[in-house]
Order: structure tokens, then C-alpha cells, then sequence
């Protein structure tokens, strides 16, 4: 099969998310000893106000864990929250744990106090934006459905 | 302000059709389950042929509905009943159901953070819906998740509701056994003898019988059966049981007394006749919803009918009937 037919079935297969698809599915987490949820808890219900279904998993989660609860909930996004400052290795075990899932197609957005000079680390791990501490809500809310517009529907 | 990404594409992947995902599903496919549970609540019209085969392989699974007020403990509970179905050999399945906003659609889904040591468990299927609109304490597609499960071998296959009021007792029309769990210290024995949700129970259990006002709860319950069971026709008496998942406090009964209310449905014959019960509200309910979704087609045409009604040339009923095309139908009154 040629390329220009390979699109055309997948446009023909994969219809716009947001005219028939149900509501774009998240699952917030909080991953490893960072018992601080106030701002996931806050985001949280940004994307519920958005129409999202939001997920919220608790605090002190295993990448592992929020992987197998990921698969479980078949989410389209996976929204980590982190402010204790391991997120490198956190975000490299959570990106070998998808692709071990094979689910490596749902997105990853990081947020709470990321520095500058880690982004190149975490886009490494699979990381797919990473959302300011000074982002407005609507900005959140865009930058996920604009992903999705992106990938269309699974 | 932006927000940065990475300068690799962004990630793709291709739709699988659903029928596809059946051999899969049937073979106990996490991912394929999760997948099959998402078409199946989006409504898509391509899943429909896929879902009605899934359906031939149902019918194994022994189907729990846990109900009762929000906060009674019904996650903390249903967490305990994984771990204890579990350690038996059992694959769990459980459908948590938690409600949609009325205004923005989206939803919290929260069971899962009281769930999660057992979630995470091999042996456990945990799945968040939210319920879309549809009341009665269910999601509109919660039973064709069951059905998923079901085809994937999971039993018993536990329905969570969202935390009820007195009158959504749509889960007494979907599982086999339902657990109506009582929160104490919330109102007075008269509580007991109302209608409703309480007399939808196959199993009462009372939540948090740690605390010192628990014993009331059940002695109210437990008054209430001494005059008689709601549920004409069967020899199965409701028992009441205190459980407390602080202490771990009796869980191993609960799960128990709901084996032995699936073995006395089968031995009893009963079972047939709630096979049968569930089958007919699940054809009228997608009666139901086939008719809705014709009639949304249809809801733009209400324009016309408003300036009527408010003028009141036509009463909102007579509008009604034009609305969906019944004009010549309306009895007279």
C-alpha cells in the first residue's frame, strides 16, 4: 500500500475526536514522595470544567502503577504533577513503562516546578509538553486538546 | 506564553477496528478491554457489530452492585472485597461509577485513589466511568463494560454506583447481588423502614462498625427484617453486616455472604429469573436511548414550539406531541 492510500484510510478510519468521540479521558497523578496535590487537585478540575474526565489517582503513585491504572482507564493523557525534584528519573521510568505497556501513544504532560535546563532529559523520557507554573487555565485546557486534535482518536 | 514541547512529532497511533479487538478481549487483553470499554461508552457505531459478538460470550460472571450514600465507604469496601476475591484465584472486575458535571460534562473520577494497592493487583480489572448524564446511579454503557469483562473472564464483576440519594436504585435492574451499604449516624430507625434504596438489598452491611454509633445502624436494619423481605418469592433473607475497613472487621463475611448469595440464586432457580429481569430493562433501555438519540436528531425543530408555549396558544405537552411528530395520537383529556 502506498503512503497517500495509507492516509486516506486512516483519515477515512479515524473521524474527528471531538465531533463523535466521547470526552477526552486524563489521568492526573501524583508519582512518588510528593505528597503536595493541592495544584493536581486544582488542574484537575480546570479539565473537568472543560469537559474533561479526569482520573485522579492519589498521591505517592509507582510510574509502574500509573501505567497499569493508564491501560486500565484507556486515558489519552497521562497529567504528573511533580514539586520534589526527581522528576528525571521519574519521567524516564514512566516512559519505560509505557513503552513496555505498549501504550506509548497516550500523551504525557508534566507540570509543577520543572527547570529550564532539565526539558532536553524529559522530552528524552517521552515527556510531550511541559506546562508552566505561571500557565493560565485555558492554556492547559488548549495544549491538551490540541494534542489530541493531533493524533485523532485510538 | 507558550507551552514548550519537544521538537520530535507529535505521537500517533492507528485506529484498530473493533472487531479486531474481540479475539483479544476474549483472551483477557488488558489493553484491548480498556479499548472495547471506551467505543462502547463513546457510542461508536463501528464498535456496535464487535460489542454484539462480545455479547455471545457473556453470561459467566457473577455481577455484584455495591450502593449507598456518597461517603458510606463504598470504594474503601469494594477495595477490601478485591483483595479478599483476589487471594481467592478470582479475576476481579469492578466498574466505578462517579458523575458527570450537568453543566461542563467533565467528570472527577475519584474511586480510584481508595482503590489503588488492590487496583494495581494482576488479578483486578478497576475501570472509572462517569455517568454522562444518565441517572439512576449508573453510567448509561456501565453494563456493556460488564460485558467486556465478562467475555474476558472476569467474575465476580463488582458495579460501583455513584454515592445515591434514597431513589436510584437502577443497579437492582443490572447485577445479581446487590450490597447496599449504610453509613451510621445518619438519621434516626425511621430511616429503615422508608422505601427505596434500602429495600433493593440482597446484603446490608454497614460501613465504619468501628464507630460507637454503627451498632444503632444495624439494629435498625436488622428491625427492619424482622418485618419481612421486599423481594416476594424468595427464600433468601437479607442478611445485615457490620464491616469495617479500618480494622478489616468482618470483610471476609460480606464476601462470603455474597458467594452464598450466588450459590443460592443458581441452586434456587432464581437466578433465571434475574437473568431475565436484567435482560428486559437492558432491551428497554436501549429502546429508550435509540428513541432519545432519533428524537435529539430532531430537537432544533423545538424553535418553533417555544414562542407557542409561552404565548400560551399550546400547552408544553400538545408541543411535545408535534415535536415528535404525534400530532394525531394525543388522547383527548
Amino acid at each position: 500500500m502506498n503512503e497517500a492510500s495509507m492516509t486516506k484510510q486512516a483519515s477515512d478510519d479515524t473521524p474527528n475526536r471531538d465531533a463523535t468521540a466521547g470526552p477526552i479521558r486524563v489521568l492526573v497523578a501524583k508519582l512518588g514522595l510528593d505528597g503536595h496535590d493541592r495544584g493536581a487537585k486544582v488542574v484537575a478540575r480546570i479539565l473537568r470544567d472543560a469537559g474533561m474526565e479526569v482520573v485522579y489517582t492519589g498521591l505517592y503513585k509507582s510510574p509502574s502503577e500509573v501505567v497499569a491504572a493508564a491501560v486500565q482507564e484507556d486515558v489519552d493523557v497521562i497529567g504528573v504533577s511533580l514539586l520534589s525534584g526527581s522528576h528525571i528519573p521519574l519521567f524516564r521510568e514512566l516512559g519505560r513503562c509505557l513503552r513496555e505497556a505498549k501504550a506509548d501513544h497516550i500523551f504525557v504532560v508534566a507540570g509543577g516546578v520543572i527547570p529550564e535546563q532539565d526539558y532536553a532529559a524529559l522530552w528524552d523520557s517521552g515527556v510531550d509538553a511541559i506546562v508552566p507554573q505561571e500557565a493560565r487555565a485555558e492554556l492547559i485546557v488548549t495544549t491538551i486538546r490540541n494534542l489530541i486534535a493531533a493524533r485523532g482518536r485510538v | 506564553m507558550t507551552v514548550p514541547m519537544p521538537s520530535r512529532p507529535v505521537k500517533r497511533a492507528a485506529y484498530r477496528p473493533s472487531i479486531e479487538l474481540v479475539p483479544e478481549i476474549l483472551g483477557g487483553n488488558v489493553a484491548a478491554i480498556a479499548r472495547m470499554i471506551t467505543r462502547a461508552e463513546a457510542g461508536y457505531p463501528e464498535a456496535a457489530p464487535a460489542l454484539a459478538e462480545i455479547y455471545r460470550h457473556t453470561g459467566k460472571a457473577h455481577v455484584v452492585g455495591i450502593t449507598g450514600v456518597p461517603g458510606a465507604g463504598k470504594s474503601t469496601l469494594v477495595s477490601s472485597l478485591i483483595r479478599g476475591f483476589a487471594s481467592e484465584g478470582h479475576k476481579v472486575g469492578v466498574v466505578a461509577v462517579d458523575p458527570s458535571s450537568p453543566f461542563s460534562g467533565g467528570a472527577i473520577l475519584g474511586d480510584r485513589v481508595r482503590m489503588s494497592e488492590a487496583a494495581s493487583s494482576s488479578q483486578a480489572f478497576v475501570r472509572s466511568m462517569a455517568t454522562r448524564g444518565h441517572l439512576g446511579g449508573l453510567g448509561r454503557s456501565t453494563l456493556q463494560a460488564v460485558d467486556v469483562l465478562d467475555a474476558a473472564g472476569y467474575s465476580p464483576i463488582i458495579i460501583e454506583t455513584v454515592g445515591v440519594g434514597q431513589d436510584e436504585v437502577e443497579v437492582v435492574t443490572a447485577a445479581h447481588s446487590v450490597v447496599v451499604l449504610s453509613a451510621p449516624g445518619l438519621g434516626d430507625d425511621i430511616q429503615a423502614i422508608k422505601a427505596g434504596l434500602l429495600e433493593i438489598a440482597d446484603i446490608h452491611a454497614v460501613s465504619k462498625a468501628d464507630k460507637p454509633e454503627a451498632a444503632a445502624t444495624v439494629s435498625a436494619l436488622r428491625g427492619m427484617m424482622t418485618l419481612g423481605s421486599e423481594r416476594t418469592g424468595s427464600k433468601w433473607t437479607p442478611p445485615v453486616l457490620p464491616v469495617s475497613a479500618v480494622s478489616g472487621e468482618r470483610i471476609g463475611e460480606l464476601k462470603d455472604a455474597i458467594s452464598r448469595h450466588w450459590s443460592h440464586l443458581r441452586e434456587s432457580g432464581e437466578l433465571a429469573e434475574r437473568q431475565r429481569g436484567i435482560c428486559r430493562t437492558r432491551i428497554l433501555g436501549a429502546a429508550r436511548h435509540l428513541f432519545q438519540h432519533k428524537f435529539d436528531e430532531r430537537a432544533d425543530e423545538i424553535g418553533e414550539h417555544i414562542q407557542a408555549v409561552v404565548n400560551r396558544d399550546m400547552d408544553p405537552s400538545g408541543a411535545a406531541y408535534l415535536l415528535l411528530g404525534w400530532a394525531n395520537e394525543r388522547r383527548a383529556t
